[in-house]
């Protein structure tokens, strides 16, 4: 079980690692994202740290979604999807293992650069430290939801927008926790506690109840 | 008597009966709603009681607390057929998911839109960032997701499953997110939208807002069944049921603009 | 007549209560209307392509 997994995954580093220009244009485009806030509502710092915390976690949704379409797209269309739907291993741990190779290169790269946005926005030390942490938990969420719709809009002609509406508002309660923790931690570091918590049942949760949900979305869509 | 309800999980068996519950339903419907409009307007106080009088405008409850019932329930039968379609694979259940979502789309953005106009003299604002008002959105959101998914795949089997499983996906997600509004801040919580309270409602308003929600149920019946009827004609058109069928109504006759009631007559003729 | 103008002023509330109403069974009508006229449709074409398969296929052969 456990070879599989590391297989699919292995192979799916290989590959996107041959690619770069893909990890790094989800990359920038949340870099891009966080820079033209200030330059749209002013720079002022107490404004910025107010709004900090939500841009960085809305860029960080978009660029996660954005990089959705291509979870499936290339196995798809060069049929390895389909070798995978016939192999005898469980289908939901061969995507849980492509969601993770997904999530190792496009979530990964936001939590490591996200100090660097947060300075952006005046935000203290620890409010990074929170913001890193939070990040590290909703990211894989993120991932994991959104393998369900990327698989339900397996090929579909503008899939990418359809993507982008139907799986945006099941974002929501990683996005209000998620930036929530960070806002909080700039007035008091010790209410952070609940977020984390639920952020990691989120994680437990996605772990156990996406695969599964992503493996039958992945059966309906290549029947 | 016994009735044989597996005999109607046929598309071919239930478009008749459907055909002769629409109008039942609509006139039921319409009557009820009628009555509630004439009782919520003439027979009900001009203040709505409670600390806080509301005056005339708070009788935009009798079509805002039905409608945002309705939305939620409707949704509720969207994710059940959906469920029953995938575990059973029956056409009928992903047929009814289509025919219920439209009129539960039309509910959730009717609760939204007298909501807006109800708070806006109660509360001095169209809108508010409060948990019901988002969750209501959300769940509009969900209504629109699964229309434009099931309407992107052009392969209706998949996209009947498709549909169906992000239905099922969305239910499950509704309660987390309508809990992460309602608690942004998990350590300490509150809201700003009125409890629903039906024990402290004034009898006659109560009365005119539960026969409005009666009436829009049974109206959302009747939407449901009459889309149902269309979406198995589309489906079925190359079937033989309905091919006899229209061979049947065209050999009565021309078929004309009045083709569709030559037919009926005829479905009927044949049925009785 | 002043019955009239005291029941659509609803009490200086007039916009607010018939925007509600006003929209609400403006969109049910026109629910009901367009599942109407989008049957006449389906079964117009259906009727016409019934009518199309009757011309090209010899009597004797149909059904």
């Amino acid at each position: 079980m456990l070879s599989v997994f590391l297989c699919v995954l292995n192979r799916d580093l290989t590959l996107a690692l041959r690619r770069r220009t893909d990890v790094l244009t989800t990359l920038l485009f949340f870099v891009i994202v966080v820079s033209l806030f200030p330059l749209g509502v002013g720079s002022e710092r107490e404004l910025l740290r107010l709004l900090g915390p939500g841009v960085v976690w809305v860029a960080a949704l978009l660029a996660s979604m954005l990089a959705l379409e291509r979870l499936f797209a290339a196995d798809y269309d060069d049929g390895t999807l389909e070798q995978l739907l016939l192999a005898g291993q469980p289908l939901s741990l061969l995507v849980l293992a492509k969601i993770v190779a997904h999530w190792l290169l496009t979530g990964l790269p936001l939590v490591i650069i996200a100090p660097l946005m947060a300075m952006q926005y005046a935000l203290e030390a620890t409010a990074i430290w929170v913001m890193m942490a939070a990040l590290a938990l909703g990211t894989p969420v993120l991932s994991l939801l959104g393998a369900i719709g990327a698989a339900l809009t397996l090929g579909l002609r503008g899939g990418g927008i359809l993507l982008s509406l139907l799986i945006l508002p099941l974002y929501i309660p990683v996005l209000v926790y998620g930036a929530g923790a960070v806002s909080v931690s700039v007035i008091e570091i010790a209410d952070t506690q609940p977020y984390f918590a639920l952020l990691g049942a989120f994680l437990l949760g996605g772990l156990v109840l996406a695969p599964p949900a992503a493996a039958a979305a992945l059966r309906i869509s290549m029947e | 008597m016994k009735i044989n309800w597996f005999k109607y999980a046929a598309p071919t068996a239930f478009y008749p009966l459907a055909g002769r519950l629409v109008p039942v339903l609509a006139v039921a419907a319409a009557a009820l709603v009628l009555f509630a409009l004439y009782w919520g307007f003439f027979e009900t106080p001009e203040r709505l009681g409670g600390t806080n009088p509301q005056k005339e405008y708070y009788r935009i409850i009798f079509i805002h607390v039905p409608a945002a019932w309705m939305s939620m329930w409707l949704y509720l039968v969207l994710a059940a057929w959906s469920a029953v379609g995938l575990v059973f694979n029956t056409r009928l259940s992903f047929m009814m998911t289509n025919a219920v979502a439209p009129t539960g789309a039309i509910f959730t953005f009717l609760a939204l839109w007298t909501g807006a106009f109800w708070g806006r003299p109660s509360w001095g604002t169209y809108w508010d960032w409060d948990p019901r008002l988002t969750s209501e959105l959300i769940l509009f959101f969900l209504y629109i997701g699964f229309m434009a998914l099931h309407s992107a795949i052009d392969d209706s089997r998949r996209a009947d499953r498709a549909a169906a499983l992000l239905a099922i996906v969305g239910l499950v997600m509704l309660p987390i997110i309508y809990w992460s509004i309602n608690c942004p801040d998990p350590n300490n919580c509150a809201a700003l939208h009125q409890r629903s309270s039906l024990t402290d409602i004034e009898s006659n308003i109560l009365t005119a807002m539960l026969v409005m929600t009666l009436g829009f149920w049974l109206y959302s019946f009747a939407a449901a069944f009459a889309r149902l009827r269309n979406i198995i004609l589309l489906r079925e058109q190359d079937s033989a049921w309905v091919r006899t069928m229209v061979d049947a109504a065209g050999a009565g006759g021309p078929a004309n603009a009045g083709g569709g009631d030559a037919l009926d007559a005829n479905r009927r003729g044949v049925s009785a | 007549m002043q019955g009239l103008i005291d029941f659509l002023s609803q009490g200086g509330y007039a916009f607010y209560v018939w925007s509600a109403f006003g929209m609400t069974f403006a969109l049910l009508i026109a629910e009901a209307l367009v599942l109407r006229r989008s049957r006449r449709t389906i079964l117009q074409r259906v009727g016409r392509l019934a009518r199309l398969r009757m011309q090209n296929v010899p009597p004797g052969e149909h059904r």
